[in-house]
C-alpha cells in the first residue's frame, strides 16, 4: 500500500473544525501539567536555585554549611555532585552547574532541596558564595566591539553583490539593532523526577524535546539512555523556549531524586524563569542595498550579528535560519549575507517561534519600509514589485515553489481589507486630525518549512489497536497548545476510517517512541501526522486482507470508512473485524515512521534545499497614533494565510491569530532591558510580569479577520496540509509598518521614518517628534 | 473566632461547596492553599497579580446581597478566606456538565495550551453573573468596543494574560454568553451568613508563626496597632501579597482592615464626598457611578478588574509610592485624608501627606480611614496615564488636571503629578501661573515648559527621563485638545 498523503476521503475527520482535544479538560481545570503531578506523590522535595549576583565572575568559594542547618533543608547540589558529564546542552559549552566561573547574572550556582519551597528558599539565601568579579560584556554592542563571538560564521554568497551595489542607481545603507523577546509561556519551566521501584529514572518534564531531555539527564547522571524515561504530558506554552532550556532543570530534578531517593520537583518561579532562561535573539544588522530605476532590488549586502548570550545553545541554527529568511518574499539576484553569534554575559538565547526567521525578515522589511519614501514609492508598491515569481530561486539556491501563491495572498487581502478605500479614508482622517494619525500597511510572509538540519526531519509513532477495536496512539510530538494532538487524532481517524471516539492519545514518552526530534520548526503535525498515518496504514494493510476474505473482494478494493471496512457493496464493522483479526493472529499494532524526502543542505556553502515547501501569507494592519505620548491602538487586522488544506481549521485559525499577536508583542510592546550600569550590571531589569509586559486584551484588534488561502493543497504533505505554527508570527510586520505610516503622516510628504524595535509608545513618540521637526524644517506647519 | 475555641485547628473555608480547613501560616496565599487541596486548576503564572492564571471566585458582600468576585489567589492571604465561599474552575462545571462559560470557551477555541484558561473561566464567570450586566444588555449598540452585545465588559478580563490565543476567541466566547438560567444556583451567590461574622477574626492556629487578625471594629484595630508595634496592616493585599511572593516579606502580626465597616462607607455631604479607605476600587466605582468624573477616568486605567476587586485607596496611599495612580488624581481633587489612631482623628491635606520616597506623615499607629473630596468639583478634568501597555500597566508618568474656567478665564487649576519625583506632587508653580489666564490652546501650550520643569524624573526600564519630561511638557496642550474635541481622546 503506497502512502498517498493527498487524498481525503469524503466526510474525513481531517478538515473538520473541532475544539482542541483537551479543550474541556482545560476549561474545567481537569487538565494536568507537570507541576500538578507532584500532589500525587509523597515526600516530594522542592528545589530552589542559588543565583549568581554577577554577570561574570570567578567562583571562589561556595559554602553550603549554613544552608544545611536551615530546618527542612535536605541537600545542596553543586557541580561536585554530578556523577556524569556536567553539561546541560548539546555543545559541551554549558555546564549545568558552574565549577569555577559564572557567566551571567542569575546563573544557578547551586540548588537547594527542601521539604517545602519555604525551606528551600531560606536555604538558598543561606548558601555563602564568594565571587571575584570579572569584566563582563552585557550589550551586543560591547560584544561586537570586543570581537567576542562563538560558533560558526556562515556566509551566503550569490551573484555579484559588490559590483551590483556599485552599479545601482539607488543605493542605501544603514544599521539596525533590534530586541529579542521573552517566551513567557504561562507555565514556567517545570520538572518532576523520581526513581521507580525497578530503578528506572522517571522524569516528567515540560519539554518540547523529550528525547534530548532524556539524553542529557542520562549523561549528567552517567547512565545509559535506557535507564531514563521522559514524559511530556502537555505544556502550558513553549514557543521554542522548551526546546533546549528544560534539560538542565530536568537533570537537576533527576540528580536530586537519585541522590535522595525521593521525588524532586523543580519549578521556576516567574522571576527565576525570566532571569535564568534563554530568549529570542536580539540582532544587530548592518546593510547596504541597491535598487534599479524601477525600484527593483539589485543587490543586498548584510552582516547579521545575533546576541547569543553565554553559551551556544541553538544560536547557530537560529542564525542560519535568519540568514535564509533575509529575502522574505523578495527576489534578490545578488546577495551576500555574513552571520555571526556574539558571545556575551547574558542568558543563553535560544529557539523562539520562527527560530531566527523573524529576525532575518525584519531586516529586509525594515529596509523596505525605511527606503520606500526615498525611492518615491509607496511601501506596498515597493514590496509588490520585488516579489518572487515562479522560476526564481532563493539566495541559497532553492527554487521558490509556489511563488504564485505570494501574489494570490497579497491580492486577496488587498481586496478583503478594502485597502484602497481605507487608504483614502485614512488620508482624510489624517488631514483633519492634527494630534493623531492613522497608518495602514500590508506586508507579506514567505517562510520555509522543515528543520534546516536535515537529520531532524524524521518522526516515529506507535499505534495500538486493542481487541475491542479501541485505538491508542502515541507519537513523538509534544503538545504545547499548538494542537498537534488534535490534528494527529484527526489524521488517525481519517486513515483508519473510524470515528474520533474510538481513539485515545497517550502522553508523549521516550519509552513509547524513541529518538524523536524536537516538536519545533512548525513541523509537529507534518512529521508526526505522517508517522501516525504510516502506522495506521500498516495495520490496515493487514486488516484489508482479512476483510477481503470476509467481503469476498480483493484486498485492494477494501475501503475503511465510517467505522467499517467496505468492498463490493458489503461491509464489516470495525470492531468485528478487529476481533476477528485477533483470533486470526494478525498483528494489531504498528510502529510508524516518516522522514521528509528530498531535503539536502550544505552548511559550509549555505546552499541546498533545506525546506520541503514555503508557507505564504499577507496581512493588512491599521493603527492610530497619538502625538502627545506616542501611544497607539491596533484598529483592524486582515489576514490571508496559506495553510494548505487545513487539517483542523479551528486550531489553524488559533495559530494564526495567536502567532500574530505574539509577533506584534515582540515588535511593539515587549521590552527586554538589562542593567548596563551600576552594581547590578548584567541583571535583567525586566525579570517579572510587572516589568515585562505581554500583549493583553488591549492589544487585540477589535476587528480581526482571518482567511485561509483557497485551493492551497500542498502535495506530498499529510492530507495536503501545511505547517502553521510559526509563519503567522511574521504577519505582525504589518503592525510595525502601519506605525511607520502613521508616524510619517506627522512629517512632510515623503518623510522616511526610522523606527526602533520594539516600537514602544516612547519609541513612537520620538519618531513622531522627528517627523514633526522635519515638517517644521520644510516650513510646512498646520 | 476559630482559633479562640480551644482545639480548633485552623480556619474553615467553603471551597466548591465543601468545607475545607486552612492551617497554614498567615502569609500563605490562597493559591497554595487551593493547590494543596488538589484544586490544580488554580495556576501560578506570575505570583504578582499580573497574569490572572490564579483567578478564583469569592462571594463578597455587596449591600444586601453578595456577588461572585474574581480575585487573584496568588496575592490573597488564605487566612482572609475564613468563613467565605470560594469557587474554582473545578467547582463551576465538569467536562460532562460544563458551565456555560466553560462550554463557550471550549467550543470557540478559547484555550490552546490551557494554562491560562481556568483563570479566564473564573474572571469570565464573575462577569457572567454580574447583576448589572443583564440591565446593560438592554442598551442597543455597545457604547465601547470593550462592551459586548450581551453587556459583557471586556475589562473584566483585563487582568488575565494569554500567550497563545491572541484573545479574539476568548472575546467571542465572552460575547456569546447568555444570561444565567433561572435554575442556576450560582446566580444567587451564598449570602454572608453566620460565617460572615466569623471571618472577621481569622487568627492563625497556635504553633504557627505570626497572627492574622481581622477585628470587628475600628477601635479594636487601633488598639492592636497601638499596643503591638510592628503589626502589619493589610487591606486588599495587592501590594502586600507581591512583597510576600517576590521579596520574601513575612510578618509576625498581620492586621486585616478590609472589612472594617468604619472604613467602608461612601458618604456625601453638602461640601464633600467621603470615600472609605477600605472600600475596594470596584466598590467605589459602582457606588460613585460616575459622580466624580476624574475618578471615572482613573478606574479603567488602574490595574485590572481582578486587582481593583481587592485594591483599596487606603492601600494605594498607605504605600506612599511615587507611582501610585490615585495620588495625582486625588491631589487634583484637593483631597484630604482622615487619619485615626486610638487617641483620635486628624485630617491632613493630601499635598502635605507625602514627605519623601515612600515616606508620609502617617504614624505607624495610625490608619487612613477615609479620603475626603471637597465639593463642588471642577468641571474640566483630565487623567493622563502614560504606560507601555494600555490595560493594566504601571505608570511611567501620570498627570491629573482639574480646572475651573469662568468667562474664558482659568479661575482654578489643580494639577497632580505621579512618576516624576520621589513623591507624588502638586504642580503648584504651573497652577499659579495659569490662574487668571485665558483658557486657550496658546496659554496652555505656553505653560508647558513650566510644568515640564516641576518634575525631576529618572531613567528606568519603563521610560527615559527625557520622555517623562516631555509628557509633562505636553500635558496641558493635550488637556486642551481633549476638552476641545470633546472626545476625551484629543484626536
Ligand atoms: C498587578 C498589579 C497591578 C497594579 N496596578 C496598579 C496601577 O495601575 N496603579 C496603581 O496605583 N497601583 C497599582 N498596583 C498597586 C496596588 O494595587 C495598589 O497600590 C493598591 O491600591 C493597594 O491597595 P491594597 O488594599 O491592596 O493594599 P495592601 O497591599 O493591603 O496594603 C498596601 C500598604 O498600605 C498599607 N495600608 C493599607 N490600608 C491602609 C489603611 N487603611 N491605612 C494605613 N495604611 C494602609 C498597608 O500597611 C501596606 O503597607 C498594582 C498592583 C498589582 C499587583
Ligand atoms: S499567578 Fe499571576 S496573577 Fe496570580
Ligand atoms: S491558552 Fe496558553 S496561555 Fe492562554
Amino acid at each position: 500500500m503506497s502512502i498517498t498523503h493527498n487524498q481525503r476521503p469524503e466526510g474525513a475527520a481531517v478538515g473538520r473544525s473541532i475544539p482542541h482535544e483537551s479543550a474541556y479538560a482545560h476549561v474545567t481545570g481537569a487538565a494536568k501539567y507537570t507541576e500538578d503531578l507532584a500532589g500525587a506523590l509523597s515526600g516530594v522535595l522542592h528545589a530552589y536555585p542559588v543565583q549568581s549576583a554577577h554577570a561574570h565572575a570567578r567562583l571562589l568559594r561556595l559554602d553550603a554549611s549554613a544552608a544545611l542547618q536551615v530546618p527542612g533543608v535536605r541537600l545542596v547540589l553543586t557541580a561536585k555532585d554530578i556523577p556524569g558529564v556536567n553539561d546541560q546542552g548539546a555543545k559541551h559549552d554549558e555546564p549545568m552547574l558552574p565549577v569555577d566561573e559564572v557567566m551571567f547574572h542569575g546563573q544557578p550556582v547551586a540548588w537547594v532541596l527542601g521539604e517545602d519551597l519555604e525551606a528551600a528558599k531560606a536555604g538558598a539565601a543561606a548558601v555563602a558564595v564568594d565571587y571575584e568579579p570579572l569584566d563582563a560584556l552585557v550589550t551586543l554592542g560591547e560584544a561586537i566591539a570586543a570581537n567576542s563571538f562563538h560558533g560558526i560564521q556562515p556566509v551566503i554568497d550569490k551573484g555579484e553583490p559588490a559590483a551590483a551595489l556599485a552599479a545601482a542607481p539607488h543605493a542605501f545603507s544603514g544599521e539596525f539593532e533590534f530586541a529579542g523577546q521573552e517566551h513567557f509561556y504561562l507555565e514556567t519551566q517545570s520538572s518532576l523526577a523520581h526513581v521507580e521501584s525497578d530503578g528506572q529514572i522517571m522524569v516528567h518534564a515540560s519539554t518540547q524535546h523529550p528525547s534530548e531531555t532524556q539524553d542529557i539527564v542520562a549523561h549528567v547522571l552517567g547512565v545509559d539512555a535506557h535507564r531514563v524515561t521522559v514524559q511530556a504530558l502537555r505544556m502550558g506554552g513553549a514557543f521554542g523556549g522548551k526546546e533546549m532550556q528544560p534539560h538542565g532543570y530536568a537533570a537537576v530534578a533527576a540528580l536530586g531524586a537519585v541522590l535522595t531517593g525521593r521525588p524532586v520537583r523543580v519549578r521556576l518561579e516567574r522571576a527565576r524563569d525570566l532571569s535564568m532562561t534563554g530568549k529570542r535573539h536580539g540582532f544587530h544588522a548592518s546593510w547596504k542595498i541597491g535598487f534599479d530605476e524601477h525600484g527593483k532590488i539589485m543587490a543586498l549586502a548584510a552582516q547579521l550579528t545575533s546576541d547569543g548570550g553565554w553559551s551556544l545553545d541553538l544560536s547557530e541554527p537560529v542564525l542560519t535560519r535568519a540568514m535564509c529568511h533575509i529575502d522574505n518574499a523578495y527576489w534578490i539576484p545578488n546577495i551576500q549575507v555574513r552571520g555571526r553569534v556574539a558571545k556575551c554575559h547574558k542568558t543563553s538565547q535560544t529557539a523562539f517561534r520562527g527560530f531566527g526567521g523573524p529576525q532575518g525578515m525584519l531586516v529586509i522589511e525594515n529596509i523596505l519600509g525605511e527606503v520606500a519614501p526615498k525611492l518615491g514609492l509607496s511601501a506596498q508598491e515597493l514590496r509588490r514589485r520585488n516579489f518572487y515569481v515562479p522560476g526564481q530561486d532563493t539566495p541559497y539556491y532553492q527554487p521558490v515553489r509556489h511563488a504564485e501563491r505570494l501574489h494570490r495572498v497579497w491580492e486577496k487581502v488587498l481586496e478583503s481589507s478594502q485597502f484602497a478605500t481605507r487608504r483614502e479614508q485614512i488620508e482624510a482622517f489624517n488631514a483633519a486630525h492634527p494630534n493623531s494619525k492613522r497608518g495602514l500597511a500590508i506586508t507579506p510572509v514567505k517562510f520555509g518549512i522543515s528543520f534546516n538540519f536535515t537529520a531532524f526531519n524524521q518522526a516515529g509513532a506507535l499505534v495500538l489497536v486493542y481487541k475491542d477495536g479501541s485505538v491508542l496512539l502515541t507519537h513523538g510530538g509534544t503538545e504545547m497548545g499548538q494542537g498537534v494532538h488534535t490534528k494527529v487524532l484527526q489524521v488517525a481517524a481519517t486513515a483508519l476510517g473510524v470515528p474520533l471516539s474510538y481513539l485515545r492519545l497517550a502522553p508523549t514518552r521516550t519509552d513509547k517512541v524513541p529518538n524523536t526530534s524536537a516538536t519545533a520548526a512548525s513541523t509537529g503535525s507534518d512529521l508526526n501526522g505522517a508517522a501516525v498515518k504510516d502506522a495506521c496504514e500498516q495495520i490496515l494493510a493487514r486488516l484489508s486482507v482479512l476483510a477481503a476474505g470476509e467481503l469476498e473482494a480483493e484486498a485492494s478494493e477494501v475501503v475503511f470508512a465510517d467505522g467499517a471496512a467496505h468492498a463490493c457493496g458489503r461491509s464489516v464493522d470495525w470492531k468485528t473485524l478487529v476481533s476477528k483479526a485477533y483470533f486470526s493472529r494478525i498483528q494489531l499494532s504498528a510502529a510508524g515512521y516518516y522522514s521528509t524526502p528530498g531535503l539536502h543542505w550544505d552548511l559550509s556553502a549555505m546552499r541546498g534545499e533545506p525546506f520541503k515547501y514555503f508557507a505564504y501569507g499577507a496581512a493588512v494592519s491599521e493603527v492610530q497614533v497619538s502625538r502627545f505620548d506616542g501611544s497607539y491602538q491596533l484598529r483592524r487586522v486582515d489576514i490571508v494565510h496559506d495553510v494548505g488544506d487545513s487539517l483542523s481549521p479551528l486550531v489553524d485559525r488559533g495559530q494564526i491569530e495567536g502567532g500574530f499577536i505574539q509577533g506584534a508583542g515582540w515588535l511593539t510592546l515587549e521590552d527586554l532591558r538589562w542593567e548596563t550600569k551600576g552594581p547590578h550590571r548584567g541583571r535583567l531589569a525586566t525579570a517579572s510580569a510587572s516589568t515585562y509586559k505581554l500583549p493583553s486584551f488591549s492589544e487585540m484588534p477589535p476587528v480581526f479577520n482571518v482567511e485561509f488561502l483557497q485551493d492551497a493543497h500542498e502535495d506530498g504533505v499529510v492530507y495536503g496540509s501545511k505547517a502553521v505554527g510559526e509563519p503567522p508570527l511574521m504577519l505582525a510586520f504589518s503592525v510595525r509598518e502601519a506605525l511607520r505610516q502613521a508616524v510619517a503622516a506627522f512629517g512632510p510628504a515623503g518623510h522616511s521614518v526610522k523606527l526602533a524595535s520594539p516600537a514602544t509608545p516612547e519609541a513612537v513618540f520620538w519618531a513622531v517628534q522627528e517627523a514633526q521637526e522635519a515638517r517644521e524644517g520644510t516650513g510646512h506647519v498646520d | 473566632m476559630a482559633s479562640e475555641a480551644a482545639g480548633t485547628p485552623g480556619c474553615t473555608v467553603t471551597v466548591n461547596h465543601q468545607a475545607r480547613e486552612f492551617t497554614g501560616p498567615p502569609h500563605a496565599n490562597a493559591l497554595d492553599f487551593l493547590r494543596g487541596l488538589g484544586l490544580t486548576s488554580c495556576k501560578e503564572g506570575c505570583a504578582e497579580g499580573e497574569c490572572g492564571a490564579c483567578a478564583i471566585l469569592v462571594a463578597r458582600p455587596d449591600g444586601e446581597r453578595s456577588r461572585w468576585t474574581a480575585v487573584n489567589a496568588c496575592l490573597l492571604p488564605a487566612a482572609a478566606l475564613e468563613g467565605q465561599h470560594v469557587l474554582t474552575a473545578e467547582g463551576l462545571g465538569t467536562a460532562d456538565e460544563p458551565h456555560p462559560v466553560q462550554r463557550e470557551m471550549a467550543e470557540r477555541g478559547g484555550s490552546q495550551c490551557g494554562y491560562c484558561t481556568p483563570g479566564f473561566i473564573c474572571a469570565m464567570a464573575a462577569e457572567y453573573y454580574r447583576p448589572e450586566r443583564a440591565e446593560e444588555q438592554v442598551a442597543e449598540a455597545p457604547v465601547h468596543h470593550a462592551d459586548g452585545p450581551n453587556g459583557f465588559d471586556l475589562h473584566a478580563l483585563s487582568g488575565n494574560l494569554c500567550r497563545c490565543t491572541g484573545y479574539r476567541p476568548i472575546r467571542d466566547a465572552a460575547f456569546a454568553l447568555g444570561v444565567p438560567e433561572p435554575e442556576d444556583q450560582l446566580a444567587q451567590p451564598p449570602t454572608a451568613g453566620p460565617a460572615a461574622t466569623d471571618y472577621r477574626r481569622a487568627d492563625t492556629p497556635a504553633g504557627q508563626p505570626g497572627r492574622y487578625r481581622r477585628p470587628a471594629t475600628l477601635s479594636e484595630a487601633l488598639r492592636i496597632l497601638a499596643e503591638e508595634p510592628g503589626t502589619r496592616v493589610v487591606a486588599g493585599a495587592t501590594d502586600w501579597g507581591v512583597e510576600v511572593n517576590m521579596k520574601f516579606a513575612r510578618a509576625q502580626s498581620v492586621l486585616a482592615v478590609d472589612r472594617l465597616e468604619e472604613l467602608r462607607r461612601v458618604v456625601q455631604t453638602d461640601d464633600h464626598v467621603e470615600l472609605g479607605a477600605a472600600c475596594t476600587l470596584s466598590e467605589l466605582e459602582r457606588a460613585l457611578a460616575g459622580r466624580i468624573p476624574l475618578l471615572s477616568l482613573l478606574w479603567p486605567n488602574f490595574a485590572s478588574r481582578l486587582i481593583r476587586n481587592s485594591a483599596t485607596l487606603g492601600g494605594n496611599l498607605g504605600t506612599g509610592s511615587p507611582i501610585g495612580d490615585s495620588p495625582p488624581v486625588l491631589l487634583a481633587l484637593d483631597t484630604q485624608l482622615v487619619l485615626a489612631c486610638s487617641a483620635g482623628e486628624r485630617v491632613v491635606p493630601l499635598h502635605d501627606y507625602f514627605t519623601g520616597y515612600r515616606q508620609t506623615v502617617r504614624r505607624p499607629d495610625e490608619l487612613i480611614t477615609a479620603v475626603r473630596i471637597p465639593l463642588p468639583l471642577a468641571p474640566l478634568v483630565s487623567f493622563q496615564k502614560v504606560a507601555k501597555r494600555r490595560f493594566d500597566d504601571i505608570s511611567s508618568t501620570a498627570v491629573a488636571l482639574a480646572f475651573d474656567v469662568e468667562a474664558g478665564l482659568i479661575t482654578r487649576a489643580r494639577i497632580g503629578l505621579g512618576g516624576v519625583a520621589a513623591t507624588p506632587l502638586r504642580a503648584t508653580a504651573t497652577e499659579q501661573v495659569l490662574i487668571g489666564q485665558a483658557w486657550s490652546g496658546e496659554t496652555l501650550r505656553g505653560a508647558g515648559g513650566i510644568l515640564a520643569a516641576e518634575g525631576t524624573p529618572m531613567d528606568d526600564h519603563r521610560a527615559s527621563a527625557a520622555y517623562r519630561q516631555a509628557m509633562l511638557g505636553s500635558a496641558l496642550e493635550r488637556f486642551f485638545a481633549e476638552q476641545d474635541s470633546g472626545t476625551g481622546a484629543g484626536a
